[in-house]
């Protein structure tokens, strides 16, 4: 199984993590990932927010880019992920916008190419390849899963999951053998982006989600996107600091802890590398 | 010659503010026929109408056309003029010029003015060639059946039966009563439902002309207004209703505990019972799916313990056959089901968000709490309770674009409950609008909001499970910003739709279904319980989301329409029906499917012409007491041998000429 891999500016930059721990979980899964060669940004918040053409464009061109490796593209990063199919949506059903974007970006659009999430590629291996590759149960891992406002929202762009309760990633890391919780705040918002122009907006929504998840009893949040698990990982001690709270939660991505279930070396799957130390995390799975 | 005279109405401003009925008036009169015309300014009033019947004597008139209003609001007013001039009422004919041409053109008179011109023509072309109908008659069967045993039914049947006619009434649940004894107080008076309620179960059961079948449904309906034939089948119950006394014993010993479904599955019922202690019949019947005799082959604990040796695990159904006259539908509603649309208020996985049934059930003294509000997870009394309004309803991205008309009231009247039950409680109320149009009924939610009730203007968009309590967020609006309420309970206010079943009722009476799942009355406002299929009414809930006052009242209002049809001998008929030319019919059969009445039959003639042995032929047939004239087998018949009477081919001929050439 190939994919284009498209890992966008998070993964190359603050979350190498997820990066890490997704090449070598797919690697023992055997996923084979081919990194989009050239690939550019996908637009983000910033070109949706001040161009409609330029939302579409620049996921374009990596939709190009992919189809002439001839492969389907998996996206980790879920605004990478959304912004890719919403761009596929529209290009395959606004015939003027199809025109408009074949004109900047000269080539024109086939629709071969497939977008998922990386999620999505996990799940649809055969439900015993993951099962049968794991050596190191996650049985003593209570969890909650977040899955923040756009991996599975809007759902006619992403549509692989209920948009108010998701389960993709709970039954995921079921297989793994972690206990997950339910909780109510699966889908809420991070604060995203708000965190660099207005702090104090996502400084308090973040609280919130700790607050919850700490009720809940999870000993980690699992997340499958970069800026989620950013402002919930780094933004700790800030909360800490203007609420007088003292949460001290790992936020995970699911990559990692599918990595640990399968054995692979932590170090190798950048649990080094956060803000919140995950020891106590790996001191229950050994 | 015919003698048309033309009779054109101001309607008021309706039509006289748009055109110059003068003026059309006078170009009327150049109308080939036509040897009179006038205008009035309300042609329908009294001192119209005799205007009309004077012209008819003055001028010799054989035909009639009133250019005024829709004739679904007054062609059978003039046919009565008609009538008292003495002329054949089928000699007449409207043309709309008010809901067709000056309501939709009253911006542009002059073309209106043409158009109203047109429109006279057209209804002049087809006096012309107008014929006298005679309405033809039919036996009546004086029985009624009422289909469903909740509070509309019950009322319909003690109406019609007080009036001295046999009924037939139907239930498909083991005891009538329907959710009107499933409430506790009911709003604004807070009698108590079961007080209400249960002596007209009673008096069902009891009234000498009624015939109850419960556990029974309606399968199949044949025949007319007058002359139905009703095939019904009786579920197996297991139990000799003939023999049990309802003692109660075979349910006190029964092993058995299934999920109690009259109590919302709050509680427990055994497998052998009765859904309620004042159920009518009082007697109870086995649930087979969940009977341990009939699911291992093993126990017959009932059998042993019934000394009346009523249970019988070997009775088969039953099919039973009943004549009657007329029909009232009066099935009812259930409640939408949120847990399947609303994500953001957990998909039903929170115990403690329930609907105001459930309420209903935890309030009642009878129900699984004594009546006490005890919420479900954990049965402890809730001290926080938030009702969330218009669920399902109000909300055609999720549920229904109505409005069920009883949510605001019933919400009020939990939220006195909450007040007055729990000492302390807070009680909060999310709403869109309190609409509380009936009597006593605002006065009741204000008494609310002085109890302490908090009303919320705003929307809910998400309930979640926060340790014990519930968190609902939502906006206020007249705040205009987000609240946050942590709640012990969330009673959600859950749309009224049609009862499970409908489309199959519907079709067996062949009556329409509106856009939103409800039974289509004839007319909004001027037949509200009668339907477009003679002899079948409705009755209740079946009809659109009603409160239970409303709901009586309409099945009063059913009652007293079947009794009037039923006090006749004999019923006249539409004569604007079908009707065969067999000299020329092919006996092709087109006609036959595309009745929606099952109205045309073919038959087979012996015809004999002079010269010629006789021979058999087929033909189709036209049952005038099915037939609603509604012309679908005209437009199929290939020889043109079927037409509708009063809507001839000739006819409609002639009026698409005098419009188009």
């Amino acid at each position: 199984m190939r994919y284009a891999y498209y890992p966008g500016c998070s993964l190359h930059a603050t979350a190498r993590e997820y990066d890490q721990s997704t090449r070598e979980v797919c690697g023992a899964l055997g996923i084979e990932l081919v990194e989009i060669p050239d690939w550019g940004c996908c637009g983000a918040t910033s070109a949706h927010s001040t161009s409609h053409l330029l939302s579409v464009a620049l996921p374009a061109r990596n939709l190009a880019l992919a189809g002439s490796m001839g492969l389907d593209i998996t996206v980790p990063c879920a605004a990478c992920y959304q912004r890719l199919r919403y761009a596929q949506i529209e290009l395959e059903q606004n015939e003027a916008v199809r025109e408009k974007v074949a004109r900047v970006t000269g080539t024109a659009y086939d629709s071969k190419v497939d977008v998922k999430s990386l999620l999505e590629v996990v799940v649809g291996l055969a439900p015993e390849t993951l099962k049968s590759k794991i050596v190191r149960p996650l049985d003593a891992l209570k969890a909650v899963c977040y899955y923040g406002c756009l991996l599975v929202r809007p759902p006619r762009v992403t549509g692989f999951d209920d948009p108010e309760d998701p389960q993709i990633m709970d039954n995921l890391l079921r297989t793994c053998g972690a206990g997950v919780l339910d909780w109510g705040y699966k889908t809420e918002c991070c604060g995203a982006s708000m965190g660099i122009s207005n702090e104090e907006v996502t400084l308090k929504l973040v609280r919130d989600i700790l607050r919850v998840a700490e009720k809940a009893g999870a000993d980690c949040l699992v997340t499958a996107c970069p800026l989620c698990q950013n402002n919930l990982d780094s933004r700790q001690t800030h909360v800490n600091r203007a609420f007088g709270a003292s949460f001290e939660i790992p936020v995970l991505y699911f990559t990692q802890l599918i990595g640990l279930a399968l054995g692979i070396e932590p170090g190798r799957l950048g649990f080094n590398s956060h803000f919140v130390p995950t020891d106590k995390i790996l001191k229950l799975i050994t | 010659m015919p003698r048309i005279g033309v009779f054109v109405c101001w309607c008021g401003s309706n039509i006289g503010g748009v055109i110059d009925c003068p003026k059309l008036a006078t170009d009327a009169v150049n109308l080939p026929g036509v040897v009179y015309s006038t205008e009035y300014k309300y042609m329908c009033s009294e001192p119209g109408q005799n205007s009309i019947i004077q012209a008819i004597r003055d001028h010799r008139l054989d035909r009639v056309v009133v250019a005024s209003c829709s004739p679904r609001l007054h062609e059978e007013t003039f046919r009565k003029t008609l009538a008292r001039a003495g002329l054949n009422p089928y000699l007449l004919e409207m043309a709309n010029i008010r809901e067709h041409c000056t309501w939709v053109h009253n911006k542009e008179p002059e073309k209106a003015q043409a158009k109203s011109l047109a429109l006279v023509s057209r209804a002049v072309a087809k006096a012309n060639l107008l014929e006298p109908l005679f309405p033809s008659s039919i036996p009546m069967t004086k029985r009624c059946l009422v289909i469903g045993g909740g509070i509309a039914g019950i009322q319909t049947a003690l109406d019609v039966a007080d009036a001295g006619h046999e009924v037939i009434l139907v239930e498909r649940e083991p005891t009538i009563g329907g959710n009107m004894v499933k409430l506790d107080k009911t709003f604004p008076t807070l009698d108590c439902s079961a007080c209400i309620s249960t002596p007209k179960m009673v008096a069902v059961s009891t009234h000498p002309n009624i015939t109850l079948y419960t556990y029974s449904e309606v399968a199949g309906v044949d025949g007319y207004i007058g002359n139905f034939e009703v095939t019904i089948r009786c579920k197996v119950s297991y139990v000799d209703h003939t023999k049990c006394t309802g003692c109660g014993d075979c349910q006190a010993k029964c092993p058995t505990k299934v999920s109690n479904e009259f109590n919302l599955g709050l509680d427990t019922r055994k497998a052998i019972y009765i859904p309620f202690p004042q159920a009518v019949p009082n007697k109870p019947v086995i649930d087979a799916a969940n009977c341990r005799y009939f699911t291992t082959g093993k126990c017959k604990i009932c059998q042993k313990i019934c000394a009346a040796g009523a249970i019988d695990y070997e009775q088969q159904e039953t099919i039973i056959t009943e004549k009657v006259g007329a029909i009232v539908v009066a099935t009812g509603y259930q409640l939408f089901d949120w847990a399947a649309a609303y994500g953001e208020y957990g998909y039903g996985r929170f115990p403690d968000v329930v609907t105001g049934m459930h309420f209903e059930r935890l309030v009642n003294a009878a129900g699984p709490t004594g009546g006490k509000i005890l919420r479900p997870s954990d049965q402890t009394e809730p001290k926080t309770v938030v009702f969330v309004k218009c669920v399902g309803s109000r909300d055609p991205a999720k549920g229904k674009e109505y409005c069920s008309r009883a949510c605001c009231m019933y919400t009020a009247k939990h939220a006195h409950q909450v007040l007055e039950k729990v000492p302390g409680a807070k009680v909060y109320i999310f709403y869109i609008d309190v609409r509380t149009p009936g009597k006593a009924y605002e006065e009741f939610y204000q008494r609310t909001i002085s109890d302490g009730a908090v009303y919320v203007r705003g929307r809910v968009s998400k309930i979640y499970q926060l340790g014990d309590k519930l968190v609902v967020r939502g906006s206020d609006t007249l705040l205009g910003r987000p609240v946050e309420v942590e709640a012990d309970m969330v009673v959600l206010a859950s749309a009224m739709v049609s009862s499970g079943g409908i489309e199959d009722v519907a079709r067996m009476v062949s009556v329409q279904v509106d856009k939103d799942g409800w039974l289509q009355e004839a007319h909004p406002k001027l037949r509200p319980v009668e339907t477009h299929t003679g002899g079948v009414f409705l009755a209740g809930t079946c009809q659109g989301p009603k409160d239970i006052p409303d709901t009586v009242a309409q099945a009063s209002a059913a009652a007293s329409k079947v009794s009037g049809l039923l006090f006749r001998e004999e019923l006249a008929t539409d004569p604007m029906i079908s009707t065969v030319n067999q000299a020329i019919c092919t006996g092709c059969g087109l006609c036959v499917p595309v009745c929606p009445y099952q109205a045309v039959e073919l038959k087979t003639i012996t015809e004999r012409i002079p010269g010629h042995a006789p021979r058999e032929r087929t033909v189709a047939s036209v049952n005038s007491g099915l037939c609603q004239g509604c012309g679908a087998c005209n437009v199929a018949c290939r020889p043109g041998a079927i037409q509708v009477k009063g809507f001839s081919n000739d006819e409609l001929v002639a009026e698409v000429d005098a419009i188009c050439l």
